[in-house]
């Protein structure tokens, strides 16, 4: 530490160059954090999956139901714990373009089944108790502001009323989540409001998927392929999936965001590895013959060497943990960038380990050579230099 | 003024070989960016282009009123026979040239990976050719209507897992057989697989149900006629968009993110490259301030060597432009991959697009890092008091 007053001179001994590379390193990590930032959200939170819920889907693929009566069957399988229902009811408010998740569930059991949605007690009775009711997520009551209370329309794509007129909700109550990165937007009703009107026509009765909680998550695949096996060679055969599983193949789905996100990040820090190399090479060479003097007072190699590492592991702190700050703080506070398509933006714990990690690691390399050849350096030949 | 600026110029051009090492930095800085910049967006343009090249304008597809998408819309049996009796639709000797269609996904694993992805299922009737030009059967033939017979898109042969002629694939309770390849110019339909509306129908229990019609009309002009017709008729509540209108607003999510994510990681990186670009410029004055400083004495005017620095700048950042342009070409132009269409939930597939239009917006960017990176040097060059720039060593 005593060496950091003759770094700090040495780094303010040409301002404006030491600034810029400053300021290279900064975009750098804050680019990263950032990138970070988009892969989990297009990750869909696969890490939040609850290792004991299971998905229940018809096999065909998602868009067709399941019948209703599957909820009780599967119910009866030994080392279930718990069955819930829901419908996607793809609705939206006013315009096509305000779409966000609205289900139509089995509220008690949802809530049960999810208790990362945190809901206070009161509305929770409230919502229990009127047939068209919904809780919101806090992000959605912010985005339309909403309040509670508030009767809603929202215009249905699949499940039309006869009279063509839109569903209307009564804003229960709202949901919140202490989980960093639990999609806020949803919106959840009643599924026997929606199954009242659908009852007459061929969507009746029929639920969109299960969700399950198993007693013991190691026995997860074993129920997984009984329940399969249950429905199999019936109408409606069924796929059984972790909850896991199911997000990721989700997520996949839209490509490999989490490999370009990692090419970005590692092309703009390749980058500014080269850039503050560069930097850290030319400013030993000017000081070639100052070096030496240092020597000849009597440091040794290792110091010399030690004492240029350290200033360009200082630079690369200096820039890349304030890059890395601002970047936690932008996607903070500044939220997901394209407005309401990635519900799950924030920066995770262990990619900013990484990034510390990366920050130093620019130091060292970006170090390397020039501290070698300082302390390598000959003082008869350095102070004959120039 | 000019005689003087063309030498500069030169000196200038001339002594980058000494400097190669910050210079090479800053090329591979401005390529770099300029690689990631046309990486991303050419994404945006690969799907925009496959969702929008071909649509055809005399083509338009009637929905239920308030669909935006063919997926969450639905039409009676009676819905489609009035639609299709509607005046203003192109006739042959068969009737109307109108195709009443259905529309569901399947899942499917993918080549690369055997989890299930889901694949857009089209039941077509027999105008569905009609109602595409462009579309054609390149290898096998057209389905028999009546059979679980199937033909694939060849983006969809390419993307999924054993959907080639001759084999077949279970869905359900339902066994299709792959009878033929077909091609569509590049956009959205090679991404799907048609069967016959008829026998899709009961295996997916759409009773007499269909999602969409799709209409062939005898002249572009011919829209707005027959919207008005579909209109003017009390028995049905739907609405008419031109394929490519339509293609167009399906592809608006999907573009919107990567447009907004590729421009914010290409600024932010271009920030990143512009800084090195100045530290690069000056070490190419600070190396020079003497040889500037004599310029300067023998009466050259500051102009000239303002102009120097900056086409120093100039030239290096067109360099890396082009490297990253080459490079970002090579590398990305014409990758085939997939992804989820937002409005359908199905799958698309469609093929990274480094397009001119991409490449000049890159290079024009990389010119731009270039001369602001050489703005401040090239000020502070002009500056310099010649006395003590001499004596610097």
């Amino acid at each position: 530490m005593k060496y950091l007053h003759i770094v700090w001179r040495n780094l303010m001994r040409r301002k404006i160059r030491t600034i810029f590379t400053l300021l290279s390193i900064f975009v750098a990590f804050l680019l990263f954090g950032y990138l970070m930032a988009v892969r989990t959200a297009f990750g869909m939170g696969v890490d939040l999956a609850g290792a004991d819920r299971l998905m229940v889907l018809n096999k065909i693929s998602i868009i067709m139901p399941l019948p209703g009566s599957y909820t009780d069957k599967v119910r009866a399988i030994e080392g279930v714990k718990e069955v819930t229902h829901a419908n996607w009811f793809g609705g939206y408010y006013q315009e096509t373009k305000n779409q966000f998740a609205n289900m139509a569930v089995e509220g008690e059991s949802w809530l049960r089944m999810y208790p990362e949605f945190v809901v206070p007690e009161d509305q929770k009775k409230a919502w229990l108790a009127d047939r068209q009711g919904a809780i919101i997520g806090a992000d959605t009551m912010k985005r339309f502001h909403w309040k509670v209370g508030d009767r809603i329309p929202l215009q249905a794509t699949i499940f039309r009323r006869p009279d063509r007129s839109a569903w209307e909700f009564n804003i229960s109550g709202v949901y919140d989540s202490p989980v960093k990165g639990t999609d806020k937007t949803q919106l959840f009703f009643h599924y026997e409001y929606l199954n009242e009107v659908l009852k007459s026509t061929r969507f009746g009765n029929q639920v969109g998927w299960l969700v399950i909680r198993v007693d013991d998550p190691a026995q997860s695949p074993a129920i997984a392929k009984k329940i399969d096996q249950m429905f199999a060679n019936s109408p409606t055969e069924t796929k059984t999936d972790s909850e896991k599983a199911f997000v990721a193949g989700w997520a996949k789905q839209i490509g490999n965001i989490s490999l370009i996100t990692q090419l970005i990040a590692a092309a703009a820090i390749f980058m500014m590895l080269l850039v503050t190399a560069n930097t850290m090479a030319q400013s030993i060479r000017e000081r070639t013959s100052e070096l030496a003097v240092l020597k000849t007072l009597g440091f040794g190699d290792g110091r010399v060497l030690g004492m240029v590492l350290l200033e360009s592991c200082f630079l690369a702190m200096l820039g890349g943990l304030s890059g890395l700050g601002l970047a936690w703080f932008l996607v903070t506070w500044g939220g997901d960038p394209t407005g309401a398509f990635l519900p799950a933006f924030y920066l995770p714990v262990p990619d900013v380990m990484v990034g510390v990690i990366l920050v130093l690691a620019l130091g060292f390399a970006a170090g390397a050579v020039p501290a070698f050849q300082a302390g390598r350096l000959r003082i008869v030949d350095a102070l004959r230099r120039n | 003024m000019l005689s003087q600026i063309v030498a500069v110029v030169g000196v200038n051009m001339r002594s980058i070989r000494q400097r190669l090492g910050s210079s090479t930095v800053a090329v591979i800085g401005i390529a770099g960016v300029v690689v990631v910049f046309l990486g991303v967006l050419s994404i945006g343009e690969g799907f925009t282009a496959a969702m929008a090249s071909v649509g055809d304008p005399r083509t338009v597809m009637v929905m239920r009123a308030g669909s935006d998408t063919e997926m969450t819309s639905g039409l009676s049996g009676d819905d489609a026979r009035l639609i299709m009796d509607t005046p203003g639709i192109e006739r042959n000797e068969r009737g109307p040239v109108a195709s009443p269609e259905l529309f569901v996904i399947v899942g499917h694993p993918t080549k690369k990976d055997p989890s299930d992805a889901n694949v857009p299922l089209r039941g077509v009737s027999a105008e569905a050719l009609g109602v595409r030009p462009e579309v054609k059967i390149i290898e096998g033939r057209m389905f028999t209507p009546g059979t679980n017979e199937i033909v694939v898109g060849r983006a969809a042969s390419r993307q999924f897992a054993g959907l080639t002629v001759g084999s077949s694939a279970k869905w359900g309770q339902n066994k299709w057989t792959v009878v033929g390849i077909f091609e569509a110019h590049g956009n959205a339909a090679e991404s799907e697989i048609w069967s016959d509306a008829k026998v899709l129908q009961p295996a997916y229990q759409r009773g007499n149900s269909y999602q969409s019609v799709y209409v062939r009309l005898p002249t572009v002009e011919g829209f707005q006629a027959f919207k008005d017709a579909l209109t003017a008729n009390p028995q049905l509540s739907v609405t008419a968009i031109r394929e490519p209108e339509y293609f167009a607003a399906q592809s608006q999510v999907l573009n919107q993110i990567i447009t907004t994510i590729g421009f914010l990681i290409a600024g932010l990186m271009g920030i990143g490259a512009v800084f090195g670009a100045v530290n690069t410029m000056y070490t190419a004055v600070a190396s020079r301030t003497r040889e500037i400083a004599t310029l300067r004495a023998l009466g050259f005017g500051s102009f000239p060597v303002v102009f120097s620095v900056l086409s120093e700048a100039a030239l290096l950042s067109v360099i890396g432009g082009l490297i990253g342009g080459i490079a970002a070409w090579a590398a990305f132009d014409g990758y085939q991959t997939s992804t989820m269409n937002f409005q359908s939930f199905s799958q698309i597939a469609f093929a990274f697009a480094v397009t001119p239009r991409l490449l000049g917006m890159a290079l024009a960017y990389s010119l731009v890092m270039g001369l602001v990176g050489g703005m401040l040097p090239a000020f502070r060059a002009a500056r310099l008091p010649v006395v003590t720039a001499l004596r610097e060593l």
